[in-house]
């Protein structure tokens, strides 16, 4: 398992422990539609231990973004190195999602 | 594009991750190293071999930032689409990798045994209306933002399809 996932009330807590790739992307966005189906608001996914992300991670990333702006949720992000923080500027996602450096920043003022 | 010229290109005179400036590195021979791979078209496959080459770039002097953004997300991309698309993920069907590091810079080659598409008729851009809402449909944009070239390379004229990706050195 790639990634680890801690529910607290409407809270979801993720961590991606490697890559989020085209192998395991399918796996982790069906783990986070499952809590959001059953009450999480506030996704948080830390990628402090991450590897890579590919184009399918992204779009996993967007995709879950869209459902939880349905559902009235957000989906934030943590601890991005530098390699990361510059894929999603590349790619101009970092205006989709918040950045976050630590959890208690992802936190502060929900 | 410039925006991914600026924003991920190594810096010619940056100092790498070893502390060591560019022109303290060791003389580079003209050719590192040259691999090949026959995989089944598995996306599972596609981790591993990815990790030796960079593997292998990290050892040849390739920069933290080309090793840890530009190869392994760029090479994901290109095996990801031969095996997906070209070889519509039938396992029996095989994607040729060929990986080249020399003094000039890295260069892989992806063959897959489908149709082939027109590289130059693929235009992803961020300026796309539904770029922030869609799934699918970042590889070629991210491959050519993180490559120095990308580009069709079946002149065989066979069956199958070939993508090249070039990466210089920083």
């Amino acid at each position: 398992m790639s990634f680890a996932l801690e529910r607290t009330d409407d809270l979801l807590s993720v961590t991606v422990d490697e890559q989020l790739v085209v192998s395991n992307r399918h796996e982790f966005k069906q783990a986070i539609l499952d809590a959001v189906e059953q009450g999480a608001r506030l996704v948080l996914v830390d990628f402090a231990n991450a590897g890579y992300i590919d184009s399918s991670g992204l779009g996993a990333l967007v995709s879950l973004s869209r459902r939880l702006r349905e559902v009235g949720g957000d989906l934030r992000l943590i601890g991005l190195n530098d390699d990361l923080r510059a894929l999603f500027e590349l790619t101009r996602l970092d205006a989709l999602f918040p950045l976050y450096a630590t959890r208690a920043d992802a936190l502060a003022g929900r | 594009m410039a925006i991914r010229r600026r924003s991920v290109r190594p810096q010619a005179d940056a100092v790498d991750g070893t502390g060591r400036s560019p022109s303290a590195r060791p003389a580079v021979p003209a050719t590192v190293t040259s691999r090949q791979w026959a995989l089944p078209s598995d996306v599972h496959e596609i981790e591993p071999v990815v990790r030796e080459i960079v593997s292998l770039c990290r050892s040849a002097g390739f920069s933290d930032r080309q090793c840890g953004l530009n190869v392994p997300v760029a090479v994901t991309e290109a095996l990801a689409n031969a095996m997906l698309r070209g070889n519509r993920g039938e396992p029996g069907a095989r994607v040729g990798l060929t990986v080249d590091i020399s003094a000039a810079g890295l260069v892989v080659e992806v063959a897959d045994q489908g149709a082939g598409f027109d590289l130059n008729a693929v235009e992803q851009s961020t300026a796309e209306a539904d770029w922030f809402e869609r799934e699918d449909g970042r590889g070629v944009f991210l491959m050519r933002a993180l490559m120095d070239r990308v580009e069709n390379a079946c002149a065989d004229g066979g069956a199958g399809h070939r993508l090249r990706l070039v990466l210089h050195r920083p």
